[in-house]
């Protein structure tokens, strides 16, 4: 039975950093499989006109193809060109509850994520992504500096 | 979107230079417009608001009332029965986690409450209890929570009957499911009904909607900045408007679906501390309440006055029946449109049983309305109660809050302009429905709509044309008519759903996501 890792990415330089030890780790590993997951923050309970509800699954259909096309796609063709078995999801919701649900989900061994690159108020107040991912994950995590 | 503000802004010019002139005309032209507009459209608001011969009790008011009884009993008072399932499903106990993403039952309440929580649950029920005393909350209740049989009844047609179309958009409404409703029932006239549904909406959305709003919030301003020319208000208002619905500026939008929910919390939470500082005296308002609701305690008209008004007040501020709600709850993308009617169900019982009731309650609790001591009735003057500090409307629930916070008048004005600034977005959209139903799904025909809007925002707000008011009140109130029209005829629809709904429900066959995701976890 092969071992899935999952890798949450951002979109931003820190998760191809998450990306690129992941991609390691599988070769070390051998014959495991890559689980490239994207999460759209996203919460049910915000306020929206009722312009913004009739476009909202416009938007969202919008917002997972941008996501696969810019992140995920790349990704996950960059993990097979190295001859690595991956694919790739994007959901909308809290990062870190999600990140972790497709972890139990999937029976993942690990979860590699970048250093939060969130940072000011929101950070102190809210704490990041990736220490919430820390703090809660049900399968062990590795954060990726 | 350059192009489209140089084609608009000799339209504001103009419109500036118009009401200026209206200003400096010192009310002639005003006069004469107002004087036209009155002579083409009173018989139509004499129509509306026509009372029962004999009674002062306006006609509109009791056909609102007997359909949300109707609907109530037909219904087998779904409102009460499905009050626990309706906040499990805001929770989102019942949602598709795979549906992550699209607008959930709480966005779509949060989004129709923003349109109906306004000027009518500060001021109205201040006018209701002014006129009909303490005794008009109770009948305002009871109007409450019969009403949420209509919106349920009205929000499941619009989500079953909504256009979804090939882009992802969707358009719902009363318009859309009268007319696909009656050709599926095989009746006549539904296209008519549709159109003339269509007609009152936009024509209320520019009103009561609109130019209503922003007098109202004019007025606020300049009752603390002082008096000033109001086309300054509506120009900022317009361009604030226009720079949402044209420009497209979501943050300007975001800002306020976040500050209007908190500012009812605000609202709720001051009126909640009132009450609980003077906890002594709620079970003798209470007792005012009852006993009012059927003596009139000296009230004008006795115990009929007391009910006209609080009917009046829950109609006019909860606008069950009126098809708006249908309109803005059908973009939740449910496979059961039954779900979306019985969210809704709860927009009455918090705009009107929660919201209204605690306006009401910290009037009579903070003693505005002053009674006679010897035979414990309230002295009335010219019909209205005679209030303490001798102030009506927004002014006497803004002196009951100032009572207790000294602050808070300037909070009630912030509050109230806000309220308006989104029911305008809400009507805009409402408006617009009716609008694109009538005109075409295009970009040239919403463009059209929404200047349209924007100029009238100036209006409303620099001229004071009462019959031009009193026309979009009863245009509203005209929406309600064809719309419970339809409901009546469809409702057989909505009964056939909700014993659907409730089979499964029953069955187990509709079961909590979060239970689901238990019982796999422990496999």
């Amino acid at each position: 039975m092969s071992a899935t890792l999952i890798v949450g990415l951002d979109g931003t330089e820190s998760g191809n950093r998450a990306l690129a030890y992941a991609k390691k780790l599988a070769n070390l590993i051998g014959g495991c499989e890559l689980l490239v997951v994207y999460v759209i923050e996203w919460s049910p309970y915000t306020f929206q006109t009722a312009e913004e509800n009739s476009q909202r699954h416009k938007r969202r259909e919008e917002e997972i193809s941008m996501a696969m096309e810019r992140v995920i796609d790349p990704a996950v063709t960059s993990l097979k060109a190295d001859g690595i078995n991956a694919r790739g999801i994007v959901r909308h919701g809290d990062v870190a509850e999600l990140i972790d649900a497709v972890a139990v989900e999937e029976k993942a061994e690990q979860i590699i994520v970048a250093r939060s690159s969130e940072g000011g108020f929101v950070k102190r107040v809210f704490g990041t992504a990736t220490a919430n991912l820390v703090m809660h994950a049900s399968v062990p995590v590795t954060v990726v500096g | 979107m350059n192009k489209i503000f140089k084609i608009l802004m000799p339209v504001f010019a103009l419109m500036s230079t118009t009401t200026t002139a209206f200003a400096q005309e010192g009310g002639g032209l005003d006069a004469a417009i107002n004087t036209g507009f009155a002579a083409a459209t009173g018989w139509f608001v004499n129509f509306i608001f026509a009372p029962f011969p004999g009674t002062s009790f306006p006609w509109i008011v009791m056909w609102l009332v007997i359909a949300a009884s109707v609907f109530s009993l037909y219904f087998i008072f779904v409102q009460f029965r499905l009050f626990g399932h309706a906040i499990s499903l805001v929770k989102g106990d019942y949602s598709d986690p795979n549906d992550a993403g699209e607008v959930s039952h709480f966005q779509a309440l949060a989004t129709a409450l923003s349109g109906t929580v306004g000027l009518g649950n500060i001021a109205g029920v201040a006018v209701a209890v002014g006129i009909g005393g303490p005794g008009a909350t109770f009948w305002m209740i009871l109007a409450g929570l019969l009403g949420m049989a209509s919106k349920f009844t009205e929000c499941t047609l619009g989500v079953k009957y909504r256009n979804e179309y090939e882009d992802g958009t969707v358009s719902g409404g009363p318009m859309y499911y009268i007319s696909k409703g009656f050709t599926e029932r095989g009746l006549p006239g539904g296209k008519f009904l549709a159109i003339l549904f269509s007609v009152f909406c936009i024509l209320g959305a520019l009103g009561g909607g609109n130019m209503f709003q922003a007098n109202q919030a004019h007025a606020q301003i300049a009752g603390i900045v002082g008096d000033y020319p109001g086309w300054i208000t509506g120009i900022i208002f317009a361009g604030v408007v226009f720079a949402v619905i044209v420009g497209g500026i979501k943050s300007i939008a975001n800002v306020t679906e976040k500050v209007v929910p908190f500012m009812g919390v605000l609202y709720v939470g001051a009126a909640l501390v009132i009450l609980i500082m003077n906890a002594d005296q709620i079970g003798w308002a209470f007792g005012q309440i009852f006993e009012g609701a059927f003596t009139g305690l000296g009230v004008a008209g006795g115990f009929v006055g007391a009910l006209i008004q609080g009917f009046k007040r829950a109609a006019f501020s909860n606008e069950a029946g009126v098809g708006s709600a249908a309109i803005a709850h059908s973009a939740v993308r449910t496979k059961e449109p039954v779900t979306e009617g019985v969210v809704s169900l709860l927009e009455p019982f918090i705009d009107t049983v929660v919201i209204c009731t605690m306006t009401a309650l910290v009037i009579i609790i903070t003693g505005q309305l002053t009674v006679n001591p010897e035979t414990g009735n309230y002295i009335v003057e010219g019909g209205k109660i005679v209030t303490a500090t001798g102030v009506s409307g927004v002014a006497l629930t803004s002196a009951a809050f100032e009572s207790a916070f000294s602050w808070f008048p300037y909070v009630l004005a912030l509050a109230v302009i806000l309220f308006a600034f989104s029911t305008m977005l809400s009507w805009s959209y409402y408006g617009l429905k009716a609008w694109t139903y009538m005109f075409g799904e295009s970009k040239g025909a919403e463009l059209t709509f929404k200047v349209i809007f924007c100029i009238f925002i100036i209006i409303g707000a620099a001229a004071s044309l009462g019959p031009v008011i009193d026309f979009s009140d009863a245009a509203i109130f005209a929406m309600a008519v064809v719309n419970i029209t339809g409901l009546y005829f469809l409702m057989p629809i909505v009964k056939r759903e909700l014993n659907s709904y409730m089979a499964r429900l029953k069955s187990g066959e509709i079961k909590k996501f979060s239970d689901q995701a238990g019982k796999s976890a422990a496999e």
